[in-house]
């Protein structure tokens, strides 16, 4: 009830002085704004990232070649290549967690057809490499398991190469060249976009394995195995359980080490993201200053205001109010006007944003985390920075307080 | 009213202030006895300790030493809070300056007090404070701002604020000090009108023609009462009768009497 009131008083002096208000919550508006923009620009930065590595596929695992060591001088990863398509074989046959599976060999080629020729790469996977690598058709079928065990020549374009050689019209049941042979085009995979590198992923063919392999190049070697596990709980599990098979696979005695490497997504897209990391912490660091700087205006323009206000509180105080009660009214005027100018700077902020991301073409995300932080750090600022001007203020004695000119 | 009880009893109370090495002496034991209904006049010039003892009487200050007590209340032994809650129910202030907060509306100024009122004895601030304004005659102007006002009617919410928590008294400082001689008349027929309804008032002024219509005269001297004396008081509203019909002619003021 009385704490009620005594809000009520505090937000008509608020209301009543509005320029004051206006001065004392500029600051943290202003760092607020700042805050959130520059968080935002940071997290949008990172949610792009995240959402490159998601595109990749779902729970993913990557298989590649281990680096060798010459004399004590790494080679560097793939260096060594010991990958076979026995060794997917022999996961596929022995895992307990890995749901889909596929050795991934590619070559660089021209595809003849269509509009005219068309420089890509052709991969050759197995049918369960668009589950993998979470990968939709907007056209046309996806090869199956007989046609992957008998290596036909069929096909599915990126959605690159199909909109180069085939603008305006359906491939599907069009004939390319491949080094010379005829494939069938039986599917167009749908956009992709970029990797975080700034390739193109859909500026690719996909075959089967055994097709790619054995009729459009002769590698014995593969490039990578993809695999994913059943739900993100098991990618851990996996990990573990493939290297133990593919030791066994390549007959690898114990104090040899892994001849090939074993990453999940997470390890992919931690180094993506550590860098952006870095740029969204050392722009919250630089907005928080202007927040800090805020909340000494609100300080500073507080303790005028109890100056100026001498008077005021000394007739309040003169009417019966208690020291607790000029200090909660100061302290609560403090804390509506940070939170208040927090709100307006939340408001600017995300205006802020969106102005940034239609200047820049810039990602940018605000995420509720940040405005609840915006807004509590606010309330904070508020309080540290309103007790001290608060304080002063009950700590006046009534007498001079009204003789106060 | 039949209480018998006096509002204020002081008792030898003295207070000196330290100021560097030297100790000042405002009041040096003064003894006095205020009984219900009176409209007194504490007089003295600057430096008498008049203020000294109206801040005493007032709750806003500490005696060194001596006794006060309000309404029978040992006020001289209270802790700060339950001064302030003393000022808040037992004491209606008047200033020279008026004191109204600015961008306030005069309901808003008259309010005031109950806000402070931790016996919530008053249930409805707003119709308590309007009922205080009518009383000194402001019933049609609860919203003006105190900028929108005159300085007698400002006066009037002043009083109004002091009267809207029943005190036992009203304490006024100098409170025609800013007023012009016809506006000091009528305030100081409000006041007379007022203390007619029983309620205790004390003026502290150096003006005669305030002290003239008070009913007792207490004038102070260095810090001790060297004058105590009832008086047959002037009739305000008698004297404003006159005064109306001298300056009819030249005055033509919107503000008249109650």
């Amino acid at each position: 009830m009385r704490s009620t009131r005594l809000v009520t008083v505090a937000l008509k002096s608020i209301v009543k002085n509005k320029m004051r208000t206006l001065l004392t919550m500029l600051g943290i508006i202003i760092g607020v704004g700042a805050v959130i923009v520059m968080v935002a620009v940071g997290e949008g930065a990172q949610s792009q990232i995240a959402d490159q590595i998601q595109n990749l596929g779902t729970n993913m695992l990557v298989i590649t070649p281990g680096s060798s060591n010459a004399g004590g001088v790494s080679q560097g990863s793939g260096s060594f290549n010991r990958l076979k398509d026995t060794d997917a074989d022999k996961i596929r046959s022995e895992s307990a967690f890995i749901a889909g599976i596929s050795p991934v060999i590619f070559t660089r080629t021209q595809i003849v057809g269509g509009n005219g020729n068309w420089r890509s790469t052709v991969h050759g996977v197995s049918t369960d490499y668009p589950v993998i690598r979470n990968w939709a058709l907007t056209s046309g079928r996806f090869f199956d398991v007989a046609e992957e065990r008998t290596g036909k020549k069929v096909m599915v374009l990126g959605a690159t190469i199909a909109e180069n050689l085939f603008p305006n019209s359906d491939p599907v049941g069009q004939k390319v060249l491949v080094r010379n042979i005829p494939v069938e085009i039986i599917g167009v995979l749908a956009k992709k976009g970029q990797t975080p590198e700034g390739n193109d992923q859909d500026d690719v063919a996909l075959a089967p394995f055994l097709t790619v392999q054995r009729r459009l190049s002769n590698f014995t070697f593969i490039r990578q195995i993809l695999a994913n596990t059943y739900s993100s709980d098991d990618i851990a599990k996996a990990q573990e359980e493939l290297k133990g098979i593919m030791r066994e696979s390549h007959g690898l005695a114990a104090w040899e080490p892994d001849d090939f490497e074993i990453k999940n997504q997470d390890q992919l897209s931690e180094a993506a993201q550590g860098t952006t990391q870095v740029m969204t912490m050392l722009l919250a660091a630089i907005a928080s200053i202007s927040l800090l700087v805020g909340g000494i205006g609100i300080m500073n323009i507080m303790l005028v205001s109890v100056t100026e206000r001498t008077r005021e509180i000394g007739i309040r105080m003169a009417i019966g109010a208690r020291g607790a009660d000029v200090l909660t009214q100061f302290l609560i005027e403090s804390i509506v006007m940070s939170i208040f100018g927090g709100a307006i700077g939340v408001g600017i902020g995300i205006g802020g944003a969106k102005l940034v991301a239609s200047l820049t073409g810039w990602n940018t995300v605000v995420s509720p985390d940040i405005i609840v932080v915006a807004l509590v750090f606010s309330a904070a600022v508020g309080i540290f920075f309103g007790f001290y001007p608060a304080r002063k203020a009950a700590s006046l004695n009534p007498i001079d307080a009204l003789r106060f000119e | 009213m039949n209480d018998t009880k006096p509002v204020v009893e002081v008792k030898g109370i003295r207070k000196t202030y330290v100021m560097g090495k030297t100790e000042v002496h405002a009041l040096r034991g003064v003894d006095l006895t205020i009984e219900k209904g009176e409209l007194i006049a504490i007089m003295g010039t600057s430096g008498s300790g008049k203020s000294t003892l109206m801040n005493i009487i007032g709750g806003l200050d500490y005696p060194t030493s001596g006794a006060y007590l309000l309404d029978g209340i040992e006020v001289n032994k209270l802790g700060k809070n339950a001064l302030a809650d003393i000022r808040n129910q037992k004491i209606g202030f008047v200033f020279q300056g008026f004191n109204l907060l600015a961008r306030t509306s005069a309901l808003e100024n008259v309010e005031l007090p109950l806000l402070y009122d931790r016996t919530h004895k008053i249930k409805n601030h707003r119709k308590a404070a309007i009922d205080s304004l009518t009383l000194v005659g402001l019933g049609d102007r609860v919203d003006h701002y105190p900028n929108e006002l005159s300085g007698g009617q400002q006066q009037r919410v002043a009083i109004a604020r002091a009267l809207v928590t029943n005190p036992s008294l009203i304490l006024a400082d100098e409170p025609t000090g800013n007023l012009d001689s016809r506006t000091t008349v009528e305030v100081m027929q409000l006041f007379q009108e007022l203390n007619a309804k029983g309620i205790t008032i004390i003026l502290v002024t150096h003006e005669d023609e305030v002290a003239r219509y008070a009913k007792r005269i207490v004038v102070l001297r260095d810090g001790r009462i060297i004058k105590d004396a009832l008086q047959q008081p002037d009739s305000a509203s008698a004297d404003l009768v006159k005064l109306i019909q001298r300056q009819e002619i030249e005055h033509d003021e919107p503000e008249l009497a109650v």
